[in-house]
């Protein structure tokens, strides 16, 4: 088990390597010059003249690599022009609240999506194979940001039941004091009923569109691959060994059949850590995504590289934990490490 | 278990064989006109997918008003006789704007998976057919890019390339390039040391010659299902992309900007302004979508979702 | 004891409804299993043999269903049952063993865990005892070092080892019947009898009966008590092994009796008839056209391991692997030469290299003196020997594009290497389809749309197209049913004689190297073992594992 984690680990460097030269040239493509966008829209020719030596810009190109990947080491991610702060603390400060969302919406997706597309399975040409085709297309195609817009519509214009899409907690609540960031995690921590209750109210809105989004290929990759399982020899064998229709399909098919749909479970992250962006724009959420959106409006630039390295960052670590739960249920792996 | 519907009704006389009783002659065009009639959801989608098509290249010519001819005092008016799909904060007709935008989405959907095929797929056959450093470059390259959650990638490249169509399309393109390049490389790979393949080369055909006439044809089916779906994702990336404020800028009618105007609309109740673009992308993604599945059926039965 | 049979098969139809509507696999089958009988069913593809089974089970594809006729088992009529009282049968009285052992195998779970299911389901053994029991089973089908294999996963063990595991899975519970499906197909010769020994055993010890479904007639022959003929979902024949072996009474069965390659058989005597004209004696063989000496083919040991082994050089780890290690032969001219062995004895990977489709690591092919080897695989194809040394594949289906036509696919070499263009090219086509017993009108079918024997014939009409003096074939008739590939087989003579070619024959199969071939190599574990005449090698072999392999060829008795 060490040594596939290790390995794991070994694939992923070359990874981080790829992933730190990529947002380095992002900079040093920008139209024009990068000290233009560091120094903001209203600097002078002096001040853009101080910004690019001091962020080296006149050195040549590895020179500036290394001073880059010296500042990460550091952890200095650059300070944003709109706000003054390092880049670093606003991210850090605003991660939890994506994290929440994004944790919240892929637990909902997970639970419906595995057990539709198991029930789809089992039941094909039934209702219920067909509910899950509408949904898996549907939720494929509809565009995230429109989803969240009707549902803001529906569940809060027309209907009421929902409060305004106004961000985590209604102005009128203070946040609880910060344990984890989590709101629901540190209003429960502190006793606090009504901060929970206030601030689950506030969620439910972005996590279900997010998770409408995620479900779509949940639900399809495990009917895909519990249709595959179900009809491949091995359970032909367990068939004909007479075990219970309950063995073969849960402990027989439905194991081999998460294999395919762990895999499944990272690019849905992927798409999950995109539309983040999206659906904190539509509900005014103060994640991570509206900080690197309300930036780039403004053409700062410092933020959005600090947000597709952090966001590329935790994907890398997403898929290394994923690699190393498909370890633990694959044998297969763990012989190849 | 199904026995084989090709009989082998071998004559076992020494002399010529007598024809074997009529063999299924199902060609990809009868096979192609069986799953239309079959299935009325793909027969649909094809539908649908001309009617797209006919918006793109001539809604232009045929919609009643300007897609940019603001008149302020019509506007916010929900749906009536005049304006099918009611005006929106400047007064402009959102029917009109919903079948102009059609062009400008369906371009660069066109555009970027036509570019992605392309490079994706040249580099990916090259990658599986003939290894070595080729393979391991592509996989580098393919893993480089996969390491970003794609549509972070795609912004992050809009954002340093800066605000225009060309770069929605470029970004699409290379945030797709690993799923082609996989595709085909795995495409390739199965084929590779296929019997057909190697009686190619000993019938005298060159390495780069095997490729073009025994691999490629026989892959293009499957690079079509692909490329049917990632028309659908094309034209959520250009609409997300251009929701946030990047690549498209308004007054063009595109589909991502007009829900982005009527997200500002929307909590006061005037619903059109966005459902309509909304609507339009979905049945345009979903068309795709359907589309996908329904060349699946017709090239590869086996592989249905 | 009561005469009751323990399985009895009445009138049975079963019915799958496809694309072109409703299509009968099994029509109004009769047979009937006895206490501690062995019974095999034998067919063709596409006889119902496998589909009769599966109804027996009762684990028919969603698409098939019993259109009508009974099943009983044991007096008990079994369409009474219900599902449940079926997956009860199944395991505990019925069990059944499937071709490809490895795949009839969860990956993810070991085969000591996949053994306790089953007896734990069938209230054989409890939580505790159900480890030990399922070594027990293991240690039963003669699995060595049974406690240790119980933790191993199917991924681990060999093929003969995974058939040892279903063997287990399927007896654990002592059932009274035990139905194999071709359970030795695509098994090394000498794992099918270790194999089929075993079952043998097992099964006469424990009184129980199998049915064994087989199109091998010579496996059949030796291992079972009566023999049951099916042909296109049918029952043509039914009689005791002995008899229906020496004086079949049907026609097709006559005719499958005559088409199996079996010792003191000459090859037109496979035909269901003998052939107009006596075939002429073959010429001597000629000088020497092509002459392999020294041949290696070396491969790295794959994976990280193998590259960590390299790296810290250790010893076993890092030396590559020897797929082909120093052999060496000649093929004369108008000679036919069989290479024979095991599967991983190397015997395809030298084909590849002879036929430059692989580079050696070393050693020199040399084609009439001219050493071939040393021009890269990659460029042979525009060597001007490439036209001469041609091959016939293995898997029809897979050795034909299929979005070439017939007769576009014969006509590819000439394309390429010939000079016959437009209408001569189309003659020329014609004449080879002539040769190749392919009639005209299938020329513009694609393969999709032809049998397995016509698509054997486009290839080997493609391979012969532009008169190669010598064409390598590698296990070309193994993918094709007996009565075809008697046909393929003659054929294959008839044009090496017609056109003077020399063969290479590449195949497992002991009975038709010795019907085709004038001398015979035995390969094993990528070394020469034996070589020399057929009658020689096979008739008085000197190396035991020659032997080995001779003893375990099942012999039909006729």
């Amino acid at each position: 088990m060490l040594r596939l984690t290790l390995s794991r680990l070994g694939t992923a460097v070359p990874s981080l390597v790829g992933v730190v030269i990529v947002t380095f040239l992002l900079t040093r493509v920008l139209p024009g010059d990068p000290a233009t966008y560091f120094a903001g829209p209203v600097a002078s020719k002096e001040a853009i003249a101080a910004i690019q030596h001091q962020l080296g810009l006149d050195q040549p190109l590895w020179v500036q690599f290394g001073r880059y990947v010296g500042d990460l080491a550091h952890g200095n991610l650059g300070t944003s022009l709109t706000t003054g702060q390092p880049v670093l603390t606003e991210l850090a400060n605003r991660l939890p609240a994506s994290a929440e969302l994004t944790l919240l919406s892929l637990l909902l997706a997970v639970a419906v999506a595995v057990p539709l597309g198991l029930a789809a399975a089992l039941r094909q040409g039934s209702w219920v194979d067909h509910l899950c085709r509408v949904v898996t297309t549907a939720g494929v195609s509809l565009p995230v940001f429109f989803t969240g817009l009707l549902t803001v519509y529906v569940f809060y214009f027309v209907l009421g039941w929902a409060p305004a899409p106004l961000g985590r907690l209604d102005s009128f609540l203070s946040e609880p004091p910060r344990v984890t960031g989590f709101l629901l995690i540190d209003s429960l921590w502190a006793f606090d009923g009504a901060t929970f209750r206030a601030a689950l109210s506030q969620l439910v809105l972005p996590a279900v569109t997010l998770a409408v989004f995620a479900l779509a290929p949940l639900a399809r990759m495990t009917r895909a691959a519990m249709l595959a399982a179900l009809a491949s020899e091995f359970v032909r064998t367990a068939r004909a060994s007479g075990l219970t229709g309950r063995t073969v399909v849960l402990t027989y098919a439905f194991r081999n059949a998460m294999l395919p749909v762990l895999t499944t479970l990272g690019m849905v992250f992927s798409f999950l850590l995109g539309a983040n962006v999206l659906v904190e724009k539509v509900f005014a959420w103060p994640g991570i995504g509206s900080y690197a959106v309300e930036a780039l409006i403004a053409s700062d630039f410092a933020p959005v590289q600090g947000f597709v390295l952090t966001m590329a960052v935790l994907y890398i670590l997403l898929n290394l934990l994923i690699d190393l739960l498909y370890g633990l249920i694959d044998p297969r792996m763990k012989a190849a490490a | 278990m199904i026995p084989a519907a090709r009989a082998d009704g071998e004559s076992v006389l020494p002399g010529p064989a007598v024809a074997a009783a009529p063999v299924e002659r199902t060609r990809l065009f009868g096979h192609a006109r069986y799953v239309l009639t079959q299935d009325p959801v793909t027969a649909a989608s094809f539908t649908l997918f001309l009617l797209l098509l006919l918006a793109a290249l001539i809604g232009p010519s045929v919609v009643p008003y300007e897609p940019l001819a603001s008149d302020t005092a019509q506007a916010l008016q929900p749906p009536n006789a005049a304006h099918w799909f009611g005006t929106d904060q400047l007064g402009r007709d959102i029917l009109s704007r919903v079948v102009v935008a059609a062009r400008l989405d369906m371009a660069i959907a066109v555009f970027s998976v036509a570019l992605v095929f392309v490079l994706g797929g040249v580099a990916g056959v090259a990658a599986g057919f003939f290894g070595g450093w080729t393979d391991r470059i592509v996989g580098r390259l393919a893993d480089t890019i996969m390491a970003f959650p794609l549509f972070v990638l795609a912004l992050g490249i809009v954002a340093a390339l800066g605000n225009s169509v060309t770069n929605i399309v470029l970004a699409t393109a290379i945030v797709n390039f690993p799923l082609y390049a996989r595709v085909a490389r795995a495409e390739a790979l199965v084929r590779r040391n296929a019997g057909y393949v190697q009686a190619a080369r000993l019938t005298g055909n060159g390495e780069l010659r095997v490729v073009l006439t025994t691999v490629l044809p026989n892959i293009l089916p499957i690079m079509a299902v692909q490329m049917s779906l990632t028309m659908g994702y094309a034209i959520l990336n250009a609409a997300g992309l251009s929701f946030v404020g990047l690549g498209v800028r308004p007054p063009t009618p595109e589909w991502g900007i007009m829900v982005a105007e009527g997200a500002a609309t929307i909590m006061s109740g005037e619903w059109w302004v966005a459902l309509f673009p909304g609507l339009a992308l979905m049945l345009a993604v979903f068309c795709f979508n359907l589309l996908g599945d329904g060349l699946r059926d017709i090239v590869d039965p086996q592989r249905r979702t | 004891m009561s005469d009751v049979n323990l399985l009895e098969v009445q009138d049975l139809s079963v019915e799958f409804a496809t694309r072109r509507g409703l299509v009968r696999a099994v029509q109004r089958v009769n047979l009937s299993v006895a206490r501690g009988e062995t019974l095999a069913v034998v067919g063709e593809s596409g006889s119902g043999k496998s589909v009769t089974s599966y109804a027996v089970m009762r684990i028919l594809d969603r698409a098939g269903r019993i259109a009508e006729g009974a099943v009983s088992f044991s007096g008990i009529a079994m369409q009474q049952l219900d599902e449940a009282a079926m997956q009860d049968l199944r395991g505990r009285e019925i069990s059944m063993i499937f071709q490809n052992p490895r795949a009839a195998l969860n990956p993810i779970r070991s085969v000591g865990q996949q053994i306790g299911d089953v007896l734990l389901r069938h209230g054989q053994a409890e939580r505790g005892t159900a480890r030990a029991k399922a070594i027990e089973a293991l240690e039963q089908v003669r699995i060595a070092r049974p406690a240790e294999r119980y933790d191993a996963y199917p991924f681990e063990l060999s093929g003969g080892m995974c058939q040892r595991v279903v063997i287990a899975i399927a007896l654990a519970c002592r059932p009274r019947l035990l139905i194999a499906d071709e359970p030795t197909t695509g098994l090394d010769v000498t794992t099918q009898k270790a194999v089929m020994d075993l079952i043998t055993e097992l099964t006469r010890a424990r009184g129980m009966s199998t049915l064994l479904i087989t199109h091998d007639l010579g496996l059949a022959a030796a291992y079972c008590d009566r023999v049951v003929v099916m042909e296109k979902g049918r029952v043509v024949e039914t009689a005791a092994a002995s008899t229906i072996f020496r004086a079949p009474a049907h026609p097709y069965t006559r005719r499958l009796m005559r088409a199996t390659p079996r010792p003191g058989a000459a090859l037109s005597d496979l035909l269901p008839e003998p052939p107009a004209t006596p075939p002429p004696a073959p010429p001597p063989p000629g000088e020497v056209l092509l002459e392999v000496a020294g041949l290696v083919k070396e491969y790295a040991r794959a994976g990280a391991g193998g590259a960590m082994a390299r790296l810290l050089g250790r010893g076993a780890g890092a030396a590559p692997f020897r797929a082909v290690d120093d052999i060496g032969f000649t093929v004369r001219r108008g000679e036919s030469v069989g290479l024979v062995g095991e599967s991983g004895c190397g015997k395809s990977t030298t084909s590849m290299m002879i036929m430059r489709l692989l580079d050696a690591t070393a050693g020199s092919i040399r084609f009439e003196g001219r050493d071939i080897g040393a021009t890269p695989a990659a460029r042979f194809a525009h060597d001007p020997v490439r036209r001469r040394i041609q091959m016939v594949f293995q898997d029809p289906t897979d050795s034909l594009n299929p979005r070439l036509q017939a007769a576009r696919a014969i006509a590819d070499p000439i394309l390429r290497m010939g000079t016959e263009r437009g209408a001569a090219l189309r003659a020329r086509v014609e004449e080879l389809a002539g040769l190749v017993g392919l009639p005209t009108e299938l020329l513009d079918r694609f393969p999709h749309q032809l049998s397995g024997g016509q698509k054997a014939r486009v290839g080997i009409a493609r391979a012969i197209a532009l008169n190669p003096e010598l064409v390598i074939l590698d296990e070309p008739t193994a993918a094709l049913d007996v009565s075809v590939q008697a046909v393929v087989l003659n054929l294959l003579q008839d044009l090496k004689a017609k056109l003077g070619m020399s063969y290479l024959f590449v195949s497992h199969d002991l009975h038709v190297v010795r019907l085709l071939c004038d001398r015979v190599i035995v390969m094993r574990a990528g070394r020469i073992v034996e070589q020399g005449d057929t009658a020689a090698v096979l008739g008085a072999p000197a190396a035991d594992y020659t032997r080995e392999l001779l003893a375990c060829l099942p012999q039909p008795p006729v």
